[in-house]
């Protein structure tokens, strides 16, 4: 009896199990295939960044690739005594006034000897840049001899050539609403049939400062404001940086305050950046008094803004060094700074300098606190020191992105190219850095 | 004598001493370098510390007052009818005088009374900069060489050299502070400022906002009101796009590339993601304004749709793109922690590898993946470049995300960037958002790392 029992409840326990086990199968495959979904849900976020960063790039190069190239204009200019030295003095005050437009424009009109009304002289002109007068002036101070002669040179073609021949404005539309007349293209195109035009690389877009002509626009002048506020950055924020993770790390002890400045270093590193410019422009512009768009006062703010990433990623650093060590110094008789200095520092010393380039990387790309204090400012001098007036090239992309005239366009691109390769290079560095000299205890 | 100048004398100084007090530790210790209680290397770094530390102090004691006593000087001596002219005109001729002593261009015509002025203003500049010349490299010598005589072997000097480091350390963590007072005492006082000016109920709550205060009193259209709700709605507006785009591709990268890609795919795919990080906002912002919002105009308009050629889509659009990089990390750092053994329990249950996401590390990391969250919000708050670029200018108060809105930052920059007047309530408006704008990034903040960090020591 009591066996037949036994027996019933297991026959009813294998049913049960039985059916548990084809209740899991029957839900198997909408399980797999929830499965295959979730995985490719994964798959496609993955993909999909990706995909921004391709798209990113290959946006930016497409648009930018072609400024590395300019169009040019070969002129035959004759220098003419009567026009730029009446008096012969060959004093280089005369020289420096002449007018060498004239020189370009009778040399145009020369070049195409049929066109006679006013407006088409003003169009024929308007192909060739105004660096034109300066290229010949150049040219004409260093070597006054040159006077007389006639002189063969290459001057920049104006950006609306350029654009042309890069095939950026529509040659087919109708005249008006072109940025070049028809006269202009035929003129244009027999240059270039004659061999008159050619597109060369764009040094100047690598020497020269900024400027209201896309032709004659560089971003050297942004690439020196960038380093040099970058040096002050560089100067203030590594000895703090690394002084107060040595600090936090190894001698502070644990009380109230060391937990308000750690808090506080968490938080910062959180601020939105334009609110460091904020402060930057209430504290050392209008409290101190230093000079506006100044690279002094840009790696001032940049400082207090990197500050955060060097103490973190430094106190990281100093972590990771055993104990160990700093035992055995101490157990040889050193002091616990000199421990310290001697010891755990130079150990940590890769990851600090990771941090801190890696910190630089980030001051590099800035602009939002740059455009509080002033460093939006249009400036064609290249800034020599610290107290110059200046912009950093993140500023000059965004103040040529503003600006109307297609030619900006390539250029900004082009600009941006400068600046991720900047970019890429030190985060590489930083890389390497690590790669090669972090020890794993 | 420039400060520069003065400054590299005095550290010349220093060196010198430094080898002094090292050489005089050698002779006290008369060739017993056991006999002294420090290395040589101390005394001199003590002998430099004296020499160069009190008189640097004094020179920056001296420049940052240096120019108000002067200032002073100059006016007290000024003739009395341009004293009298009240204090706005004054300060506009202290300007003047100033810029006539650097050189710079003068605003009004230059009269001889300010010529003299100027001329008084150089011969006291150049006065008190030899006398602080002369005061500072007596003081560094003076203690210097005083210090270099006290040199004895029994001095502790590796403990006063120690101490002193301490404090120049005290003193650089102490700037994390110092930096967020200052941040806070430049927005506050310039809000509180703006607050007389414009109440602060009608700035929280007023639905109008046009800051161009007229400058002549018959201009029209330029009433100024300061409302800065359609600001607030515009950012978030434009913050929650970029949270539906960051937020679903983040986690989900995440949870692949830590549950599902093998280390191959991880070791390429992490980094490649976080280049997206790196990528300065100025370069998103051109991406946004010359890319994505005419492609979505373009679009838009095939669709029918009436869009915006600066519409709150392509803002948010690349901004969430930005961001994603800055989800999938910190959720990455979380998934991670979420202990080996709660996996195994639940494939030991015979759940799937999703179902054991969905069900058991997905609750288990929920705190932490909110809290890197609220960092992302956040940062998409004060977010300014991209907004700049690609966002309107007019305060529009829509939820529509075809049309064009305009969020605080936008209006900080704008209030901010060319000539400025420091009393107008334009100008001060600036300070009055970036003040709303730290508090809430603040609090965002606080609650983040406050939620991120307590879920970290849950697991530990």
């Amino acid at each position: 009896m009591n066996n037949m029992s036994s027996q019933t409840e297991i026959d009813e326990a294998e049913i049960r199990s039985r059916r548990t086990i084809e209740i899991v199968n029957q839900g198997l495959k909408r399980r797999r295939a929830a499965e295959k979904r979730f995985r490719f849900y994964g798959k496609l976020a993955i993909s999909m960044g990706m995909l921004f960063l391709v798209v990113l790039f290959a946006s930016i190069v497409s648009k930018g690739y072609t400024a590395f190239l300019q169009t040019y204009v070969k002129l035959d200019v004759y220098i003419d005594e009567q026009k730029i030295d009446p008096q012969g003095t060959r004093e280089s005050e005369t020289l420096s006034r002449a007018n060498y437009g004239a020189l370009v424009k009778s040399t145009l009109r020369g070049m195409f000897p049929d066109v006679k009304s006013r407006r088409d002289k003003k169009d024929l002109y308007a192909l060739v840049s105004n660096g034109a007068d300066f290229e010949i002036r150049k040219r004409v101070m260093e070597n006054p001899a040159l006077i007389g002669q006639t002189l063969s040179l290459w001057v920049p073609a104006d950006d609306d050539v350029d654009m042309l021949l890069k095939g950026h404005i529509n040659r087919e539309g109708a005249e008006s609403e072109r940025r070049l007349k028809d006269n202009q293209l035929r003129w244009i195109d027999q240059m270039w049939e004659q061999g008159r035009m050619e597109k060369r690389f764009n040094t100047t877009f690598f020497t020269a400062g900024d400027s209201r002509d896309p032709e004659l626009a560089g971003i050297w002048g942004a690439v020196s404001g960038s380093f040099l506020t970058l040096i002050v950055t560089l100067l203030l924020s590594f000895p703090i940086g690394v002084a107060a993770a040595v600090y936090l790390e190894e001698f502070a002890p644990k009380n109230h305050l060391t937990d308000i400045i750690e808090v506080n270093i968490n938080n910062l590193a959180a601020v939105p950046s334009i609110v460091f410019g904020l402060l930057g422009l209430a504290m050392f512009i209008n409290l101190f008094g230093l000079p506006r768009s100044a690279p002094l006062v840009g790696g001032l703010v940049l400082s207090l803004m990197t500050l955060p990433t060097i103490i973190i990623a430094s106190r990281a650093a100093l972590k990771s060094v055993p104990p160990s060590i700093r035992e055995a110094a101490l157990g040889v008789g050193a002091s616990p700074q000199q421990a310290m200095m001697y010891h755990v520092l130079p150990l940590a010393m890769p990851g600090i300098l990771t941090g801190t380039i890696i910190g630089m990387a980030q001051a590099l790309g800035e602009t939002a606190p740059l455009l509080m204090i002033g460093m939006v400012a249009f400036i064609v001098d290249i800034p020599g020191n610290v107290f110059d007036p200046s912009t950093v090239l993140p500023v000059q992309i965004f103040l040529w992105a503003d600006s109307p005239e297609r030619a900006f366009v390539e250029r900004t691109s082009a600009a941006i190219m400068v600046l991720l390769t900047f970019l890429i290079a030190m985060n590489a560095i930083a890389v390497v850095l690590r790669k090669r000299f972090e020890r794993r205890w | 004598m420039q400060a520069p100048t003065i400054i590299i004398a005095l550290l010349i100084l220093s060196s010198v001493s430094y080898y002094l007090g090292r050489k005089r530790a050698f002779a006290v210790a008369q060739g017993h370098i056991r006999k002294l209680h420090s290395l040589p290397l101390y005394y001199g770094l003590y002998t430099a510390i004296w020499a160069g530390v009190p008189a640097l102090l004094l020179l920056a004691f001296w420049f940052m007052f240096e120019d108000t006593m002067i200032t002073h000087l100059v006016v007290a001596d000024l003739p009395a009818h341009i004293a009298d002219q009240g204090a706005d005109r004054l300060n506009l001729v202290i300007n003047d005088i100033k810029n006539m002593v650097n050189g710079n261009i003068v605003s009004s015509q230059i009269n001889p009374a300010m010529q003299a002025a100027a001329d008084h203003y150089k011969q006291l500049q150049s006065t008190s900069h030899i006398l602080v010349a002369i005061i500072a490299l007596c003081l560094a010598v003076g203690s210097g060489s005083l210090m270099l005589t006290k040199i004895k072997a029994k001095q502790r000097a590796r403990n006063a050299v120690e101490s002193f480091l301490t404090v120049v350390l005290i003193l650089c963590s102490s700037i994390a502070i110092l930096t967020t007072i200052g941040i806070l005492l430049s927005v506050l006082f310039e809000s509180i400022r703006f607050f007389r000016a414009v109440p602060i109920t009608e700035f929280i709550f007023g639905l109008e906002w046009s800051p161009q205060t007229a400058i002549r009193a018959d201009q029209v259209g330029s009433s100024g009101a300061f409302g800065a709700v359609p600001l607030f709605a515009g950012t978030l507006l434009i913050s929650f796009i970029a949270m539906l785009v960051a937020v679903p591709i983040g986690l989900m990268s995440a949870i692949f590339l830590s549950e599902y890609a093998g280390p191959k795919v991880r070791a390429t795919a992490k980094p490649l993601l976080e280049i997206l990080a790196g990528i300065p906002t100025v370069v998103y912002g051109f991406f946004a304004a010359l890319s994505v919002a005419p492609f979505i105009r373009d679009t838009g308009g095939l669709l029918g749709l009436d869009v915006a050629s600066e519409s709150a889509l392509a803002a948010g659009l690349v901004m969430g793109i930005m961001i994603i990089p800055f989800v999938s990390s910190l959720s990455d750092d979380v998934i991670n922690a979420v202990p080996q053994s709660l996996r195994d329990g639940a494939y030991g249950l015979g759940a799937t590898q999703s179902e054991t996401i969905r069900r058991v590390i997905f609750p288990a990391a929920l705190p932490g993946i909110v809290g890197g969250i609220l960092l992302a919000v956040s940062r998409a708050i004060g977010e300014t470049m991209i907004v700049v670029m690609a966002a309107g200018l007019a305060a529009n108060l829509t939820a529509n995300p075809l049309e064009a809105v305009t969020t605080v930052t936008v209006q900080i920059v704008t209030l901010l960037t060319g000539d400025q007047e420091f009393d107008s309530p334009k100008t001060l408006a600036a300070f009055a958002l970036g003040l709303m704008l730290f508090t809430v990034t603040l609090v965002l903040n606080v609650i983040a790392l406050h939620v991120v960090r307590k879920y970290r020591e849950q697991y530990e």
